[in-house]
């Protein structure tokens, strides 16, 4: 973990309430912080107490690119800071998703919904980076609240969509469009905590990883307010997670 | 030069800052962000006789000008910290550290005060009142002088240590507490523990917290933590050291603190949204002292007491 100073560099609306935010590093600092897909950074934002925890969607040397649904009052004002706010920011949280080819086999699936989509970007290109070919399955409640898809089709990986009112791709859930996949034993997933369950379950799974959520005070392990179970014991979804192994899930 | 070290029953500190119980772990967390070498002590969290899985999901929300925590005295156990985090302790820190123990009957507070007996790193014995008595209907031991002083009792015979009680501000006279745990032989005091709060989420009309109420901290609370600080220290500060509590989020705070009543300075929620809150205090503190022209930063303790 490292505090950093960022600033925004750009903005741009992805749908009515999703944006894209690229970070880039002050004051001969960088994001070299971030090691992994799938972890995250603690954002301070003025005038609230506790930071907001954010997926690191994809990084490089000296920036960060965040993808953020608006969802309270902080993350309507994060989306709104005038440029050349500086962003106190503690980055390289979380454990990450662990993509070793040993650990995923030869056809893993991203599966993402929502604003989950957000880490499987970086976590696709780094795939592609190691020589591996996932594909993706990415839900949306319509097309219209659809992100990152083009993003995700420049990668030059199959990219099958899904969404729950049929305007874009599979009709239905991420599991419906997973159950017209050939091959799918092994998942990368994020997203809401239903479909993370519901993917969890199907049968055709030998394994996984299923990035958690939870409301946060520290973000780095010492204050246990983000504790779950699973059977291997109590963990924190900020140190020990926010990916934890299909084995070892409890609901 | 100022000399910023502390004494505390006996027990010294090089500076009086000290991260406050359930916000720092057993210190694994910190090591890896700083060298706890720096920290006069720390509190470390609060611990019971059995492994306590703590509340449900959510346990934390967040309120203007700081937090609600509903962790629920998540610990292993007195066991597995005497077995895994106390060796683990003299490795990552060379200083006097307080131990933060709790209970549910009288006999497990003495129980696990004296199972520290033999942890010659812990010098204080931070006993946490605010939990609640299972022979009692769940009361908290830290709401009323009577069960107040028969922890203290308690305690006080099971262990040589110095013990520090740690109250409860969810109390009408704060004052009455301190003066029944000091009659019965408290070596100092602790306060604030946490305020109890509730925050409900407009989008389900419910609670926002699984366990409905959680306990406030962070700077929302500060004035409240120096106002019984200062009632404290007017009732007992003649007897007992203080640690002042709540809301600390600058050296400034700390001086304040110190000036109502308090010999030393517990941090808790600052570090959690920003881990080197403590670091950035302690680094703070000459300076402020200089401004406020002490040479000697115990000179500060109850100052705003004495007139000028
Ligand atoms: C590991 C992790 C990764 C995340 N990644 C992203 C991401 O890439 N993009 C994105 O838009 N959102 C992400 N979120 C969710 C994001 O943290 C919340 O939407 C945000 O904190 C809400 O803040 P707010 O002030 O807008 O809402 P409020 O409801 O006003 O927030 C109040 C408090 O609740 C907390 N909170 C509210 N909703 C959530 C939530 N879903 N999860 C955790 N804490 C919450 C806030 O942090 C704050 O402390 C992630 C959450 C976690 C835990
Ligand atoms: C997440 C969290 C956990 C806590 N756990 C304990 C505990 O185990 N024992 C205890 O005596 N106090 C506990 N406290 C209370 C703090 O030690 C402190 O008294 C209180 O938070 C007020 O200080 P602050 O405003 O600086 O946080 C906890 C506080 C927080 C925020
Ligand atoms: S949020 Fe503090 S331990 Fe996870």
């Amino acid at each position: 973990m490292k505090q950093c100073t960022f600033i925004w560099r750009s903005r741009r609306q992805l749908t009515p309430d999703t944006w894209e935010l690229v970070l880039m590093a002050l004051n001969s600092q960088d994001a070299a912080a971030v090691t992994a897909p799938g972890q995250f950074v603690n954002l301070a934002l003025p005038g609230k107490f506790l930071r907001r925890p954010i997926s690191v969607c994809d990084w490089g040397k000296y920036h960060l690119t965040l993808l953020v649904k608006e969802a309270g009052e902080g993350t309507k004002e994060l989306v709104r800071l005038p440029p050349e706010t500086e962003l106190d920011v503690l980055a390289g949280l979380g454990n990450g998703f662990d993509f070793a080819p040993e650990t995923v086999g030869p056809a893993p699936v991203l599966v993402g919904g929502g604003i989950g989509v957000a880490p499987l970007y970086g976590l696709a290109k780094r795939m592609l980076e190691n020589g591996q070919s996932p594909r993706a399955v990415l839900g949306f409640r319509s097309r219209a609240d659809s992100f990152y898809l083009e993003e995700f089709a420049a990668l030059g990986i199959p990219v099958l969509p899904a969404s729950e009112d049929g305007s874009l791709g599979v009709k239905g859930f991420v599991t419906d469009a997973l159950n017209t996949l050939p091959d799918c034993s092994y998942v990368l997933a994020c997203g809401p905590t239903a479909m993370l369950k519901a993917v969890h379950a199907l049968p055709q799974l030998t394994g996984g990883q299923f990035s958690f959520e939870a409301r946060m005070a520290c973000g780095f392990g010492a204050c246990v307010g983000c504790t779950i179970e699973t059977k291997n014991g109590l963990r924190r979804v900020c140190k020990d997670g926010p990916v934890f192994r299909k084995e070892e899930i409890l609901w | 030069m100022v000399d910023l070290s502390v004494s505390l029953a006996g027990v010294t500190l090089k500076n009086p800052i000290i991260p406050a119980s359930g916000t720092f772990g057993y210190g694994r967390e910190f090591a890896e962000i700083y060298d706890l070498n720096i920290l006069g002590s720390f509190s470390w969290k609060g611990t019971t006789r059995d492994p306590r899985p703590g509340n449900p999901q959510p346990r934390i929300a967040e309120t203007p000008g700081g937090m609600l925590n509903a962790v629920g005295l998540q610990n292993p156990g007195m066991e597995a910290v005497l077995r895994e985090e106390v060796p683990n302790i003299a490795k990552i820190f060379r200083g006097p550290v307080i131990a933060n123990v709790c209970g549910f009957s009288l006999e497990e507070y003495a129980e696990n005060c004296a199972r520290l007996n033999d942890a010659e790193q812990v010098r204080i014995l931070e006993v946490n009142i605010s939990c609640p008595n299972v022979h009692a209907g769940g009361k908290n031991f830290g709401s009323d002088p009577q069960s107040a002083a028969a922890v203290t009792r308690a305690v006080r015979a099971a262990t040589k240590k110095p013990v520090f009680m740690k109250l409860s501000p969810n109390v009408t006279d704060i004052a009455e507490i301190a003066k029944a745990c000091e009659a019965e032989g408290a070596d100092g005091l602790c306060l604030i523990n946490t305020l109890l709060g509730m925050r409900i989420d407009l989008r389900t009309k419910r609670p926002l917290i699984a366990n409905r109420t959680g306990g406030l901290s962070g700077p929302a609370v500060f004035p409240v933590a120096v106002r019984m600080v200062w009632d404290v220290y007017e009732a007992v500060g003649e007897k007992i050291p203080v640690i002042g509590c709540g809301g600390v989020s600058s050296a400034e705070d700390a001086a304040e603190m110190m000036l109502a009543g308090a010999s030393a300075v517990e941090v808790g929620a600052a570090s959690l949204r920003d881990p080197w809150a403590c670091k950035k205090i302690i680094e703070d503190l000459p300076a402020v002292c200089e401004r406020l022209g002490v040479s000697q930063i115990s000179e500060l303790t109850g100052g705003a007491h004495h007139g000028a």
